[in-house]
């Protein structure tokens, strides 16, 4: 029994051996990317949706000269607070969880008795969120605490969430275009293997072509013959990429840093990282076939 | 095809090579369906072009190419194929594939041109066995003598049975004893119908086997009538200006040459 694929011998052509490994370099480092478009993309929401709709009121302990006591600012901004419709609610932050909040920076020593810095009191407050999503606007409350209760200042985590907003946004952007660029390199290489195929077969091709072969039947050959690289480079790329993926997740989780964003993923992010390496075999399959297309056109 | 109708027609039809000086000037001809015709010219006359030109391997530079019926030039391009597979051409250096048996070989015409697998296991291995090459079906070319390889070379250009078979020195690199047997094998299938044309400068042959003559000459191509029934031609001399008739002086209607005699 003859096998039509054998007429051009494709598979035992050098490039048949090193592109799966590039195939599969690629299609890991397009997982990564994708990975971090999907971590960062999750972090970013999770960053906004904690943060929407909760301020800070800072009283910090130096108030100036005559000013009324700590405790008795701490009641003046409560009242001031509660008043306001913009507020749900409004709750001070036991001092032991402020000096937790603290230790990180300024050590244990500075909070011992001997020490005894003053730390400033804070306020956790909850905003009403319109039907729509969004966060009233604190300015004129933020203007009115700092006024009425001296050393008092109104924090709604706005500047730093949108710093740390961009910057994820940034890096999506990066990783978006890596995938892109990624994809071009794919459609490069595979079109420089079929170009070599071409060439290497260019004789067996024109007997084909005189025979009164089809473009389409040489051009299937060729289709084959990407579909198993493109097959065998993706499942390792995908397999390399899942395992990078998960020792990276173990790493993450044991770094206990609350800024760090969890690399854990729901089923369907797996699903559309498993993709990337079904969407580099389509695109071996398609770029060899025009590839073969356009060269064979050029025949007479 | 109707017998008698023409299978190749040309007009004025010129060919040269990218920028280079033109290799066939003005050819007009025209084959009828079911002739046999040898193509005689020196080394470098133009006689593989011109078959190229006929099997579609190249597009002339000027003129007009009709196959079939079908005119090249407006023929559209996905409808070329079905053209090229009513044409055989057994290629002076064969142009076997290496990499595949005897039997692989031959059935690369009928495979590019969707024969079923059952179709070529049955006719592949029988017309093999016709061109007495039975016990060769699985070796590969490299294996094969020089007379084997045109035996598959010839079972490749007809086992898709075509209706126009283009012979480019098929008894270059054959002794004489083979190259009439071939000639034989030709014949038999001039007989069934195939429209035959035969390029040769093997004057030992053109002498033995009585057919008209298209000779080329610095790329001019001419009517010469059979040797036989000149009576001026020694088989190992070449066409003198004596027997040596124009194009456009040959023919029965004056403008063309060829057709069945």
């Amino acid at each position: 029994m003859i096998k039509s694929a054998a007429v051009l011998p494709l598979s035992r052509d050098a490039s048949s051996r090193f592109l799966p490994w590039l195939i599969a370099f690629m299609v890991w480092l397009a997982t990564l990317a994708l990975a971090a478009v999907m971590v960062l993309s999750a972090a970013g929401e999770q960053w906004r949706r904690g943060l929407t709709g909760s301020v800070t009121v800072q009283i910090v302990p130096t108030g100036g000269a005559g000013s009324p006591s700590m405790q008795r600012r701490v009641e003046m901004a409560l009242s001031v607070l509660r008043a306001s419709p913009q507020v749900v609610s409004a709750a001070p932050i036991p001092a032991d969880k402020v000096a937790a909040l603290l230790e990180p920076w300024i050590g244990t020593a500075a909070l011992s008795d001997s020490l005894k810095l003053p730390i400033p009191s804070l306020i956790d407050v909850t905003l009403a969120i319109s039907t729509n999503g969004t966060a009233p606007d604190t300015n004129s409350l933020g203007k009115r605490i700092a006024a009425e209760i001296p050393g008092a200042t109104l924090d709604n985590h706005g500047r730093w969430l949108d710093r740390l907003l961009s910057l994820a946004c940034a890096i999506e952007i990066i990783a978006f275009a890596v995938l892109g660029l990624i994809s071009l390199a794919a459609m490069a290489t595979i079109i420089f293997a079929t170009r070599t195929g071409l060439a290497i077969h260019h004789d067996v091709i024109e007997i084909l072509h005189l025979m009164g072969a089809q473009d389409d039947y040489v051009a299937r050959q060729f289709e084959f013959n990407a579909l198993w690289l493109g097959l065998k480079g993706g499942a390792t790329g995908v397999v390399i990429a899942m395992a990078t993926l998960l020792a990276l997740g173990s790493i993450a989780g044991k770094i206990e840093a609350g800024l760090l964003p969890p690399i854990s993923m729901a089923p369907a992010q797996w699903v559309a990282l498993v993709s990337v390496g079904a969407a580099t075999v389509v695109i071996c399959l398609v770029t060899a076939r025009i590839t073969v297309l356009r060269t064979l056109g050029r025949m007479p | 095809m109707r017998e008698g109708s023409d299978v190749v027609r040309f007009q004025n039809v010129g060919m040269r090579y990218e920028m280079r000086r033109e290799i066939l000037h003005d050819v007009s001809l025209r084959l009828k369906a079911g002739s046999f015709h040898l193509l005689t010219g020196e080394s470098g006359a133009g006689k593989s072009s011109l078959l190229r030109l006929m099997y579609l391997g190249r597009r002339p530079s000027r003129g007009l190419i009709t196959l079939f019926g079908h005119d090249i030039a407006t023929t559209p391009r996905r409808e070329l194929p079905a053209l090229r597979r009513r044409v055989g051409v057994i290629f002076q250096d064969f142009r076997l594939v290496d990499h595949l048996s005897a039997m692989e070989n031959v059935a690369l015409p009928l495979r590019v041109a969707g024969a079923s697998e059952q179709q070529i296991q049955k006719h592949v291995p029988e017309l093999l066995r016709w061109v007495g090459l039975e016990e060769h079906i699985n070796s590969r070319p490299s294996i094969l003598s020089g007379g084997q390889k045109q035996r598959v070379a010839i079972a490749r250009a007809v086992i898709a049975r075509p209706q126009l078979l283009l012979a480019d020195e098929p008894t270059g690199n054959v002794d004489n004893k083979i190259a009439a047997r071939l000639m034989h094998l030709l014949e038999e299938l001039n007989k069934i119908g195939t429209t035959i044309i035969v390029a040769t400068h093997n004057q030992a042959l053109v002498s033995a086997f009585s057919y008209p003559r298209l000779h080329l000459e610095d790329g001019e191509l001419s009517a010469l009538a059979p040797i036989g029934q000149q009576g001026a031609n020694t088989p190992n001399q070449a066409p003198t200006e004596k027997n040596k008739a124009p194009a456009r002086e040959a023919g029965s209607n004056s403008d063309y040459i060829g057709g069945a005699s």
